[in-house]
């Protein structure tokens, strides 16, 4: 998808692969013959420059055709290169500015709780995506109103769009953060599908908590000249590029 | 025009059971009888605008029908890009209400002031502004604001015009103008609290021997065109009155109409310097400081006419 459009951000799709997956293989309760289905668990990317990851996973889930994804950031298409509500069936909202998929989330949550649903809302941001206020305003929220069916991911793979998360605005220490802000935390293996499937069968972590997984990845995974390397936030893979990438993505 | 609001807001909610208020942690002596009466439908999301918007976006998309409140500076300039992104990109169930049109908060200073709302609402695809002048306007646009598809901001004062005139006939309607007078010779354009300082030039005018034509303009968004081309037409004169600055105002949305229309007619906007208010005073004070007395503008438009006379349509 990549290499065919010349599109940005393939490190940040390849960090939260696995992340995804386990969301939409094991933990969410969704239909894809329904994507609207109203009791349906909701997802929201709010890092929403991965969404090449997105479309793929809900294409291999069965939403709508795989070969829809060649059409990705192609003149004319509609899958653009930033999540977009409803381009392909069971995506949720749209997003691409940092920091709007939690606010947004907490309104699905709340309808939620006020409808007396039990469909629970997932949000995955990324640890650059901390920096925003408005992450922070809505993490305060949702602990005030106890809204124990909301569930953050964090993609930690440490890296943002100018360098290391530490080097430009150090969150450190990130989980005693969301702790102090209500929220009940817990950290997992980001690439382990396993273990991510089994902190998030057991939300909430706490009762009457928001809980928060601290998903340890590397950006770029999987392709040797791309892991933890800042340049491939920007750069799409060429011909020889993109065929030992899925030579060694084959390899996995 | 709050008391309307908040009775209006009172009555929607009882027919609605979706309907959502969500404020900014003001809209203290206003919302007690809200919260009171729907404690569940109700959040003081406190002082986060950003939070807020995309809260009200998440609820909307949700089924609920979501009134957000606050300062007009908190409630479209903050939290703007959440306006855009979250609210208009999904055409979302959210109506947007600014307390303190213009210069409303006057001694408060400009982080308090409105003047540039309405160009900045006005530039969002799919976004309906409305600014309403009196009581009846503001129960209209909460009653239909409801009804009408996707977001919606209004533009409230505490305080609105005592009198209403209208032809007979006239009903409020999104994007349909109230004509308040009928006139031959020139057009007065306005909308929200300052209207009742048209309507005095409206009389000063008449009593010149001109015959004036008085509109309120409360809709921004959708402009509604027919009413200005009619003017250009059947009148020699245009003048609109914003308490906004000139530039995105009511008085930039009128020229762009005329300027797609083959009938010539003279035309001044007035309205607020572009710059920031840094003087202390009540909102009478500094609207007659800065371009919005009265007598001042009633004297320009007397003189432009001596002008226009002299090729005055027949």
């Amino acid at each position: 998808m990549h290499h065919q459009a010349d599109a940005s951000h393939i490190g940040s799709s390849f960090s939260c692969v696995e992340i995804l997956v386990a969301l939409y293989f094991h933990v969410l309760k969704i239909d894809p013959a329904k994507p609207k289905w109203p009791q349906r668990d909701r997802l929201i990317l709010s890092k929403g420059h991965a969404a090449s990851v997105l479309y793929a996973t809900l294409a291999h889930r069965g939403f709508f055709d795989p070969t829809r994804l060649n059409k990705y950031c192609q003149d004319g298409s509609r899958l653009l290169g930033h999540v977009t509500r409803d381009c392909v069936p069971g995506v949720e909202v749209s997003t691409g500015s940092l920091g709007h998929g939690l606010p947004l989330g907490i309104g699905m949550g709340l309808a939620a709780c006020r409808d007396k649903k039990s469909y629970r809302t997932f949000i995955v941001i990324s640890d650059g995506e901390c920096n925003e206020g408005s992450v922070w305003e809505a993490a305060m929220f949702a602990s005030h109103h106890k809204l124990d069916n909301i569930i953050v991911i964090i993609d930690v793979n440490r890296l943002q769009a100018f360098g290391s998360t530490r080097d430009i605005i150090d969150m450190e220490p990130m989980a005693d953060k969301w702790r102090s802000f209500g929220w009940a935390v817990r950290q997992a293996d980001g690439h382990d599908v396993k273990s991510l499937a089994k902190n998030l069968d057991s939300v909430p972590f706490e009762k009457g908590k928001p809980s928060v997984l601290m998903a340890h990845t590397v950006k770029g995974k999987g392709v040797s000249f791309m892991e933890n390397q800042l340049a491939w936030h920007y750069r799409s893979p060429k011909k020889d590029q993109y065929a030992q990438a899925l030579e060694e993505l084959d390899r996995i | 025009m709050r008391s309307a609001f908040i009775s209006m807001l009172m009555a929607l909610a009882r027919a609605n059971k979706d309907l959502y208020v969500l404020t900014g942690d003001l809209g203290f002596s206003v919302f007690e009888e809200f919260q009171k009466a729907y404690p569940k439908r109700f959040f003081d999301v406190g002082v986060a605008e950003q939070n807020m918007m995309g809260i009200a976006a998440g609820l909307a998309l949700s089924g609920k029908t979501v009134f957000v409140y606050s300062i007009i500076p908190f409630v479209t300039m903050r939290c703007f890009e959440q306006i855009r992104n979250d609210i208009c990109l999904h055409q979302a169930e959210v109506k947007i209400v600014g307390m303190g049109a213009g210069l409303h908060y006057g001694p408060a200073g400009p982080s308090h002031h409105a003047t540039e709302d309405i160009g900045i609402m006005k530039s969002l695809p799919g976004m309906t502004v409305i600014s309403p002048a009196t009581r009846e306007d503001t129960r209209q646009a909460m009653q239909q604001a409801v009804k009408c598809k996707g977001p919606v901001y209004i533009r409230l004062a505490k305080t609105q015009m005592d009198f209403e005139r209208k032809l007979a006939g006239q009903r409020f309607r999104i994007g349909k103008a109230l004509i308040w007078e009928d006139g031959r010779d020139v057009t007065l354009i306005s909308y929200g609290r300052i209207l009742h300082k048209v309507a005095m030039m409206k009389d000063m005018l008449k009593k010149k021997g001109f015959s004036v034509r008085l509109i309120n303009m409360h809709t921004l968004k959708p402009l509604d065109q027919k009413v200005i081309v009619d003017a250009a037409r059947e009148t020699s004169a245009i003048f609109t009155v914003d308490e906004h600055n000139i530039s995105g105002g009511l008085g930039t949305g009128v020229a762009e109409v005329l300027a797609q229309c083959p009938d010539q007619v003279f035309f001044r906007p007035f309205g607020l310097p572009d710059g920031y208010i840094k003087t202390a005073g009540q909102s009478e004070y500094l609207q007659n400081k800065y371009g919005l007395n009265e007598d001042e503008m009633t004297k320009t438009i007397l003189r432009d006419l001596n002008g226009v006379r002299r090729v005055a349509k027949v």
